[in-house]
């Protein structure tokens, strides 16, 4: 493939060039934060950094770390950079106990995400030329917006579809002739099959690309997709805490994601003794925004296990990869492309007057994930009538629903039925073995 | 007047069920009446036995789930037309049952059904007053 690059000197700079850029940019990025945000400045304070320690990217390992746990004590102000005026939206995503995460965007950091993601569509061969039918979430979810805003930047006519409605998907992407699909994999693998099942040939389907994430998908998924569909199928990765997708994207190689470091500092560091380690070691990914300016998160722990390379990459980019996250430092679940913790359910349980006993158990048939809880039933909640035990089955789905944002199947099992090994109960089965 | 009906949560396994008649047979209670409503899920288990205090104590020392719930106990005639003749009173008094199931006695000519309804004051009175005998655990315990 031809390479293009939508930001071509960005992309392809020579990485000490990069690295003066990083500095540069992490030294105001640090200063912006110490002064506006009272949350990180006492913890700058409590490690005796000031802005003055951090002269350039070396220094970064000095600051201290975020955590979701600092995202969720400062909810929803406490991070924030800019006054509210400044801001134009929200974006926000599933906390690790009821409360929800909400980043805050400025005009100036929608642009800089939607560069992000104008980058990723180029890569996959994208211009302006192209029709991209975006079938990611629109509303608080990034995958809709952002991949909106990349689709925008690169001049391609956008189809807002938003997810579901698979008839109108299929429909529009044959009339309109789309040419690019961005959606979560198993999505892409569900239009594929209905395709397939309404007698198109990989042939017969105009996309010749896609780009797939916010959730784990194997290499077997990925030739599943593109033999199905008849196209090339890219990773993309982000996190609404750092912007949302297009913190980093594959290009041609469709070997690891290329980071938009310019943007957003990635370093791998030993999760338990927060020590960052060299290039090539398997550990926890942290973040670091360098140019954000509402919601400008220093050394945010992703929770992500990943390996950071900067091997020579044969489409001409020198941006940095990072593999496919390759498990999680927490017990943090994605279900169909929604961020569950166990806790969740947890304090859904005790709220409804549950046991908080539970099993999480998912899975993936068709391409598309289940997603059950086994929740033991009580003695005062027990009654005689069936009728009943269904509608506390449906009204503690519902709850979860409001609390994760998706429906669960919940079933109410006997007392202690539930699996406990040495002691701790097994929280979750995940069926799916994506990684 | 209502009569005693043992509740039990059966979970859908193989033997669950079979665990629990067992567990009340080796403590030699006799089951009079059951009736089992299943989902996918899980069952209901409901019984009558001869003696619901000590099945409740026994299955509960085992682990299981238990309810006791007051139902209706209804004698009709062992003929055609007989069980139809006792909803109909429910029906035209309005009374909305929950459930209801029945088992013969074994050596007078009539049959005996229970009832679950949200009102059982108000379901026997319809019942005795068109003339149906209601059944009590004194009668339960002869059987």
């Amino acid at each position: 493939m031809a390479q293009n690059y939508y930001q071509k000197e960005i992309e392809t700079m020579p990485v000490e060039e990069m690295k003066k850029l990083q500095s540069e940019k992490l030294v105001k990025q640090v200063k912006h934060v110490y002064e506006n945000v009272p949350y990180y400045r006492n913890l700058m304070d409590e490690k005796g950094v000031t802005p003055d320690d951090i002269k350039g990217i070396e220094d970064l390992h000095k600051l201290p770390f975020l955590t979701k746990a600092d995202l969720r004590d400062a909810y929803p102000y406490g991070l924030l950079a800019k006054p509210l005026e400044d801001c134009v939206r929200i974006h926000s995503t599933s906390g690790t106990t009821g409360r929800r995460v909400v980043a805050f965007y400025t005009q100036n950091d929608v642009d800089l995400w939607d560069d992000c993601c104008a980058r990723a569509i180029v890569a996959v061969g994208g211009s302006k030329k192209d029709v991209c039918q975006v079938a990611y979430g629109y509303g608080l979810f990034t995958g809709g917006f952002g991949l909106n805003g990349g689709a925008h930047k690169v001049g391609c006519l956008t189809l807002p579809m938003s997810s579901g409605n698979t008839e109108r998907q299929i429909q529009f992407m044959t009339d309109l002739q789309a040419t690019i699909l961005c959606c979560t994999p198993s999505y892409a693998a569900y239009i594929g099959e209905s395709l397939k099942e309404q007698g198109y040939k990989p042939e017969d389907i105009p996309l010749k690309a896609g780009i797939f994430g916010a959730e784990p998908w194997t290499e077997e998924m990925r030739k599943g997709i593109e033999e199905t569909l008849g196209i090339k199928a890219y990773d993309i990765y982000g996190l609404t805490e750092s912007t949302g997708p297009g913190v980093a994207f594959e290009c041609s190689e469709q070997a690891g994601m290329h980071i938009n470091e310019d943007h957003f500092f990635a370093e791998i560091i030993d999760p338990d003794t927060g020590e960052v380690l060299p290039e090539g070691s398997k550990g926890e990914l942290v973040f670091t925004s360098l140019d954000k300016e509402a919601f400008p998160l220093l050394r945010y722990r992703t929770r992500d296990i990943c390996v950071l390379s900067r091997k020579k990459c044969s489409c001409g980019r020198t941006l940095v990869k990072m593999a496919k996250p390759m498990g999680r430092t927490d017990d943090m679940l994605i279900i169909r492309g929604v961020n569950v913790f166990p806790s969740q359910i947890e304090t859904v349980l005790l709220k409804e007057g549950y046991e908080p006993n539970y099993q999480i158990i998912v899975d993936r048939v068709n391409n598309n994930d289940t997603f059950e809880v086994n929740v033991e039933m009580t003695a005062d909640k027990f009654t005689d009538k069936v009728s009943d035990i269904l509608s506390m089955e449906r009204s503690l789905a519902d709850a979860m629903k409001i609390m994760l944002g998706i429906n669960p199947k919940v079933h109410l099992v006997a007392p202690k039925s539930i699996a406990r090994s040495e002691g701790k109960a097994v929280r979750v089965i995940d069926k799916r073995k994506l990684i | 007047m209502a009569i005693k009906q043992l509740t039990v949560f059966v979970e859908n396994k193989q033997g669950a069920l079979v665990s629990i008649t067992e567990t009340l047979s080796q403590n030699n209670i006799n089951l009079r009446a059951l009736s089992i409503a299943e989902t996918q899920d899980f069952g209901i288990l409901r019984l009558i036995v001869n003696d619901e205090a000590t099945a409740e104590k026994i299955l509960s020392e085992s682990g299981y789930l238990i309810k006791i719930t007051d139902v209706v106990g209804v004698k009709i005639g062992d003929a055609p037309g007989k069980l139809t003749e006792a909803l109909k009173v429910l029906d035209e008094n309005k009374i909305n049952m929950e459930y209801l199931y029945a088992f013969m006695a074994r050596t007078e000519k009539h049959a005996y059904v229970v009832i679950r309804v949200e009102d059982n004051a108000e379901a026997e009175k319809v019942l005795e007053d068109a003339g149906f005998h209601l059944i009590t655990e004194a009668d339960i315990c002869k059987l």
